[in-house]
């Protein structure tokens, strides 16, 4: 087996590491530009899904563990399907007529800004070094007591311990503002549906299921309404 | 003895242009949020390249609020859609223009 993966010095990697490395790479990159080029709004999802994986791959490789599982989960699990939930149950899963594009001057324009910051961030890549400077105060990753997830876990609940309190309340105010927007505007027939309150009942907690649940809410009222209309 | 941090540097400016050149390109508002979900992941590739790169935590923590806060982008981003989808029935960023004074 060793001769048939020789641990070649190939630019300091081994032969394994680079070719997930590639593959991760190549899966990250057509995903991305299947997002940009479908005409179809779930097929941009589910190219969305592709990169997602493709992070979570290149995450492992980096040793970010937890991270990957995260990424898989909210992401992939969560958002994804947020994004699904409201492409079928608004009915816009049709196709888009790529080549209409009123402004001529959009696409060259946007082409050539996206070259520049390309060329802006390699650029500074090469430039700056900006990964010699200060270390955090947070710890190392390598060498820490329970790995990746033992080092993590150690910075946010106490290096970071007020950013993660603030995201709790992020997270809050973000379900009260999906369920507000959602909300139908008072004076009309029908009553609000019962979701809503289960939504905004629910704490930090259980804040990724509550979202779900207020987005599923906010689009379930859209055929009432048209019966209503 | 693995990858080189540059290799998933350059990557990341490559996926962080892609999403870019999508958000400028594409008119449809879903689809522009999922360019920003793809700028947002490059981003977090970067972080998670220099938190290997200085053998330093801090780059990790900071991916992970990343998350948190796109998560909640997500939720009210997808929530004003569909109220603007409940008046107006397309989801088109040319369209929006009523807001214009």
């Amino acid at each position: 087996m060793s001769a048939l993966l020789p641990a070649t010095p190939m630019l300091g990697a081994t032969t394994v590491d680079t070719a997930v490395f590639l593959i991760g790479a190549v899966i990250i990159l057509a995903g991305a530009f299947g997002v940009v080029l479908s005409r179809n709004p779930v097929h941009a999802a589910l190219n969305l899904v592709a990169t997602l994986f493709g992070v979570a791959v290149l995450f492992v490789e980096q040793g970010a563990n937890f991270l990957a599982a995260v990424q898989v989960i909210v992401y992939a699990g969560a958002i994804v399907v947020l994004f699904l939930f409201v492409i079928m149950f608004l009915g816009v899963d049709r196709l888009e007529n790529l080549a209409d594009e009123p402004l001529p001057a959009q696409r060259p324009m946007a082409v050539v800004l996206a070259v520049l910051a390309l060329g802006g961030l390699m650029a500074l890549g090469v430039e700056a070094h900006w990964a010699v400077g200060a270390h955090s105060v947070a710890g190392p990753v390598q060498g820490a007591s329970g790995g990746d997830v033992g080092a993590l876990g150690k910075a946010v609940f106490t290096t970071y311990l007020f950013p993660f309190e603030i995201t709790a309340a992020l997270l809050l105010i973000a379900v009260v503002g999906a369920v507000v927007l959602a909300r139908r505007p008072t004076g009309q027939s029908s009553p609000p549906p019962d979701g809503d309150q289960a939504a905004a009942d629910d704490g930090p907690a259980g804040t990724l299921a509550a979202e779900e649940a207020a987005a599923a809410a906010a689009v379930e009222e859209l055929p009432s309404e048209e019966v209503v209309r | 003895m693995s990858v080189p941090g540059a290799w998933f540097l350059a990557l990341g400016a490559v996926l962080f242009a892609v999403g870019a050149l999508g958000l400028l390109v594409r008119r449809n508002v879903l689809v522009m949020f999922m360019c920003i979900e793809l700028m947002l992941n490059a981003a977090n590739l970067t972080l998670v390249t220099f938190a290997r790169m200085l053998n330093d935590v801090g780059g990790q923590a900071l991916v992970f609020f990343v998350l948190v806060v796109a998560a909640a982008e997500v939720v009210v981003g997808l929530g004003l859609v569909v109220a603007i989808f409940r008046r107006r029935r397309d989801a088109t960023a040319d369209d929006l223009h009523i807001l214009k004074g």
